[in-house]
C-alpha cells in the first residue's frame, strides 16, 4: 500500500466506525461526543484531498457551532427515559439485512472501477498556484452563483420554519 | 473560464418567473406584519402568482432552449409548461385553503409565504439542466412542504405527518446525492448535457457503475413521486398535514418529481433507455397495483386519496416508460389533468370540514345528494375523472399515456393498467354510491367561500371542457414539447 492508501484507509475505517458509535450509544450525549471525533476525521479526510479550507470549515461549523447546538438541545431535552429504554425498533435486523445486501453490490460494482473521467479546469496544480479559499471563492460568485443563491433562500425557508413551528403563538 | 459570459442580462431575464415567486414569498412575509386580514395576503400572492404567470408567458415567445448560468439552467417548453401547472396548483391551493385554514386555526402569513417559497423550488427543478440546481430546488421545495405539512402544531397527526415526511425526505435527499456523487465520479461533470455526452465519449453507457448511480438516481425520485416501494410515508403524510396542503403537495412535488425524472432519464441517461426501463416497468407495475389495491381497504378519504394519488403515479409512470418525446408528452398532460380533477376532489373535501366537524370519513359522504346536490354533482365530476370515465379528462389523461405505451411496445403494461384502472374504479365510484344511494346519518353543513366556489367552478369546467375538447390542452402540451 501506498502512503495515499494507508492515510485514506484509515480516514474511510474511521469514519465508518466512529458512524457506528454515534448510532449506537444508548447516551445522547456520548453520541454527540463520537460524532465530534467523527467530524474531526472527515476534516482530516478533506486536508488530505488539498481542500484545507473545506477542513477548516468543517471544524469550525460542524464541530464548533453545529455539535454546541446539538449539546445545548440534549441538555434542555431531559431524556432521561430515552436512555433506559431499547436503541432500537425490533426490525432493526431487517434493516441490517438490507444494508449488507446492498453493500455485497456496491462493493465489487465499486471496486472495479476503471474509467477515468476527463478532469476539469481545477488541477491539484491550478488549486496550488492560486490557493484553495481563492479557488473556491471564484466558482462560488461565478460559475456556481445561482446555486449559492438558492441556498441562501433554502436557509431562509429554515429560519420561517422554525419560528412558525416553534414560537408562533395559535390564535 | 470566462466569467464575462455566466452572469448576464439575458441570463437574469430567464429566472425572472423564479425571482418574482421568491420576491413574493419575502413580500407576504413581510406584508403579514402589517395586514391582518388573510384574504389580502391571500389576493396579493394570487397576483404576484399571476405576475410570475405573464413573466413565463413572455419567455415562451423567446423560442428554443436557451440556457444561462454557465448552463445550469434551462428554459424550454417542457420547463414552461411545468410551471404552468406549478402556478395554476398555487393559486387554486390559495383560494381552497383561506377558510380552512382559519378553521383549523393556523391561518398564518407564513403559510402563503411557504406556498410560494416550495413553488419556486419546483419552477427551479423544472429547469434544472445541472444536478447541483436539481438538488437545490428539491430541498427548496421539500423543505418549505415538510413545514407546510406539520403547521397545524397542536395536532398529532400533523406532527407526524411532519416529522415522517423530513425523515424519509432527508433519506431520499441521501439517495439523490449518492447518485450525483457516483455520476460525477465516473463522468466528471454534474451538467446533464455534458454526462450524456461523456457517456458516449467514454463509452462507459453499459458499465454497472453509471447503472447504480443512476438506480439512486431514480430511487430519489421515486419518493418524491411516490412510488411503490418508496411510498411509505404518503398515506400518514397526505392524511395528517392540513388538507389544503394535501392538495398542494398531491400535485407539486409529484410534477417536479415527474419533471427531473423526465430531464434526468432523456438529457442525460438517452442512451441507457433498456437499463432504466429495466428499473421502471416493475416499478410502475407494483406501484399500480399497490396503489389501487390498498385504497380499496381505507375508510378516510385523505389516506383513500393518497393510495390513489400512488396508483396515479403508475399510470403517469408508463408515459415515461416509452421513452419517446410522444410519451413525455402523455405523461405531461396527465399531470395537468390530474392536478385539476385532484384539487377539485381535496377542494369538496375541505367543503366538508367545520368547526368540530372533520368530515374525513367515507361515511360523512352518505345521502350527502339529498342536502348538497350541487356539492355531489362535482365530486361525482372529480370521481369519475379520476376513475378514467369519458366524457372526463380523466380518461383523456389516461388513453394518451396507454397509446403512448403501446405504441412504443408496452401492450402488456397498458393492459395491467387498465385492469388496475378497473379495480380503482370501486374505490372511486363507493364515493359516488354513498352520496347517492345512501341515506344521510346527520346533516352536513358545508363551508363555502367565494375563493372556493371559484376554485371548484374552474376546476370542475376544466375537467369536463378537457374532457370533450382534448385537443385543446394536448395542443398546447404538444407544441411546448415537441417545438
Amino acid at each position: 500500500m501506498t502512503a495515499p492508501q494507508v492515510f485514506f484507509s484509515y480516514f474511510a475505517a474511521m469514519i465508518t466506525g466512529l458512524s457506528l458509535l454515534v448510532v449506537t450509544r444508548k447516551n445522547p450525549v456520548h453520541s454527540v461526543l463520537w460524532m465530534l471525533l467523527l467530524f474531526v476525521h472527515i476534516a482530516g479526510l478533506y486536508l488530505f484531498l488539498n481542500a484545507e479550507f473545506l477542513a477548516a470549515i468543517q471544524i469550525i461549523i460542524y464541530a464548533g457551532a453545529i455539535l454546541v447546538l446539538f449539546l445545548f438541545v440534549i441538555m434542555l431535552l431531559n431524556l432521561r427515559k430515552e436512555e433506559t429504554e431499547k436503541r432500537f425498533q425490533r426490525q432493526w435486523p431487517l434493516g441490517l439485512g438490507i444494508g449488507v445486501v446492498l453493500m455485497m453490490f456496491l462493493v465489487p460494482v465499486l471496486g472495479n472501477i476503471s474509467v477515468v473521467p476527463p478532469l476539469g479546469p481545477y488541477s491539484v496544480d491550478a488549486i496550488k498556484s492560486e490557493g484553495h479559499i481563492m479557488t473556491v471563492g471564484k466558482v462560488l460568485y461565478t460559475e456556481f452563483l445561482l446555486p449559492f443563491e438558492i441556498a441562501s433562500v433554502i436557509l431562509l425557508v429554515a429560519i420561517v420554519g422554525a419560528v412558525v413551528l416553534a414560537k408562533r403563538r395559535l390564535e | 473560464m470566462e466569467t464575462a459570459n455566466i452572469i448576464t442580462l439575458a441570463g437574469v431575464r430567464l429566472i425572472i418567473p423564479e425571482l418574482t415567486m421568491v420576491c413574493m414569498g419575502l413580500i407576504l412575509l413581510l406584508l403579514d406584519l402589517v395586514v391582518k386580514k388573510k384574504g389580502v395576503i391571500a389576493a396579493v400572492g394570487i397576483a404576484g402568482a399571476l405576475v410570475a404567470l405573464y413573466g413565463t408567458f413572455k419567455l415562451f415567445g423567446i423560442g428554443g432552449p436557451q440556457t444561462a448560468f454557465a448552463n445550469m439552467f434551462v428554459l424550454d417548453g417542457y420547463a414552461n409548461f411545468f410551471k404552468l401547472i406549478f402556478y395554476l396548483n398555487i393559486i387554486l391551493t390559495v383560494c381552497i385553503s383561506l377558510k380552512y385554514m382559519a378553521i383549523e386555526k393556523a391561518s398564518f402569513g407564513e403559510y402563503y409565504a411557504l406556498l410560494f417559497f416550495s413553488t419556486a423550488g419546483m419552477m427551479i427543478m423544472a429547469s434544472a439542466a445541472d444536478l447541483i440546481i436539481l438538488y437545490l430546488g428539491l430541498e427548496l421545495m421539500a423543505l418549505s412542504t415538510y413545514i407546510l405539512a406539520g403547521l397545524m402544531r397542536k395536532q398529532p397527526r400533523s406532527n407526524e405527518a411532519a416529522l415522517k415526511y423530513f425523515f424519509l425526505g432527508a433519506f431520499s435527499s441521501a439517495f439523490l446525492l449518492y447518485g450525483i456523487s457516483l455520476t460525477y465520479g465516473l463522468t466528471g461533470t454534474t451538467n446533464l448535457k455534458e454526462i450524456a455526452s461523456a457517456l458516449q465519449a467514454l463509452n462507459i453507457s453499459g458499465s454497472p457503475t453509471v447503472f447504480i448511480g443512476l438506480i439512486f438516481l431514480i430511487v430519489a425520485f421515486g419518493f418524491k413521486i411516490a412510488l411503490v416501494p418508496f411510498h411509505m410515508w404518503a398515506p400518514d403524510v397526505y392524511e395528517g398535514a392540513p388538507t389544503s396542503i394535501t392538495a398542494f403537495m398531491s400535485v407539486g412535488p409529484k410534477a417536479a418529481g415527474f419533471a427531473v425524472l423526465g430531464r434526468v432519464l432523456f438529457d442525460a441517461f438517452g442512451s441507457m433507455q433498456v437499463q432504466w426501463n429495466s428499473i421502471l416497468v416493475p416499478l410502475a407495475v407494483i406501484t399500480m397495483a399497490a396503489g389501487s389495491i390498498l385504497a380499496l381497504a381505507q375508510s378516510n378519504i385523505k389516506r383513500m386519496l393518497a393510495y390513489s394519488s400512488i396508483a396515479h403515479a403508475g399510470y403517469m409512470l408508463l408515459g415515461v416508460i416509452a421513452g419517446t418525446p410522444g410519451g413525455l408528452t402523455s405523461t405531461v398532460n396527465y399531470l395537468m389533468i390530474y392536478m385539476l380533477m385532484n384539487i377539485g376532489a381535496f377542494a369538496v373535501i375541505i367543503m366538508l370540514r367545520r368547526e368540530g366537524f372533520q368530515g374525513e370519513n367515507l361515511e360523512d359522504y352518505m345521502g350527502l345528494a339529498k342536502g348538497h346536490p350541487l356539492a355531489s354533482a362535482l365530486m361525482l365530476i372529480f370521481m369519475f375523472s379520476l376513475t378514467g370515465i369519458p366524457p372526463t379528462a380523466g380518461f383523456i389523461g389516461k388513453f394518451y399515456v396507454f397509446m403512448e405505451a403501446i405504441n412504443s411496445g408496452y401492450t402488456h403494461l397498458a393492459i395491467i393498467a387498465v385492469l388496475f384502472s378497473v379495480v380503482s374504479a370501486f374505490f372511486y365510484l363507493r364515493v359516488v354510491m354513498y352520496m347517492y344511494m345512501k341515506d344521510p346519518k346527520e346533516d352536513v353543513v358545508l363551508t363555502t367561500s367565494c375563493s372556493m366556489n371559484l376554485a371548484l367552478a374552474f376546476t370542475a369546467v376544466m375537467v369536463l371542457v378537457i374532457g370533450i375538447f382534448p385537443s385543446l390542452l394536448l395542443d398546447i402540451v404538444r407544441v411546448s414539447i415537441l417545438g
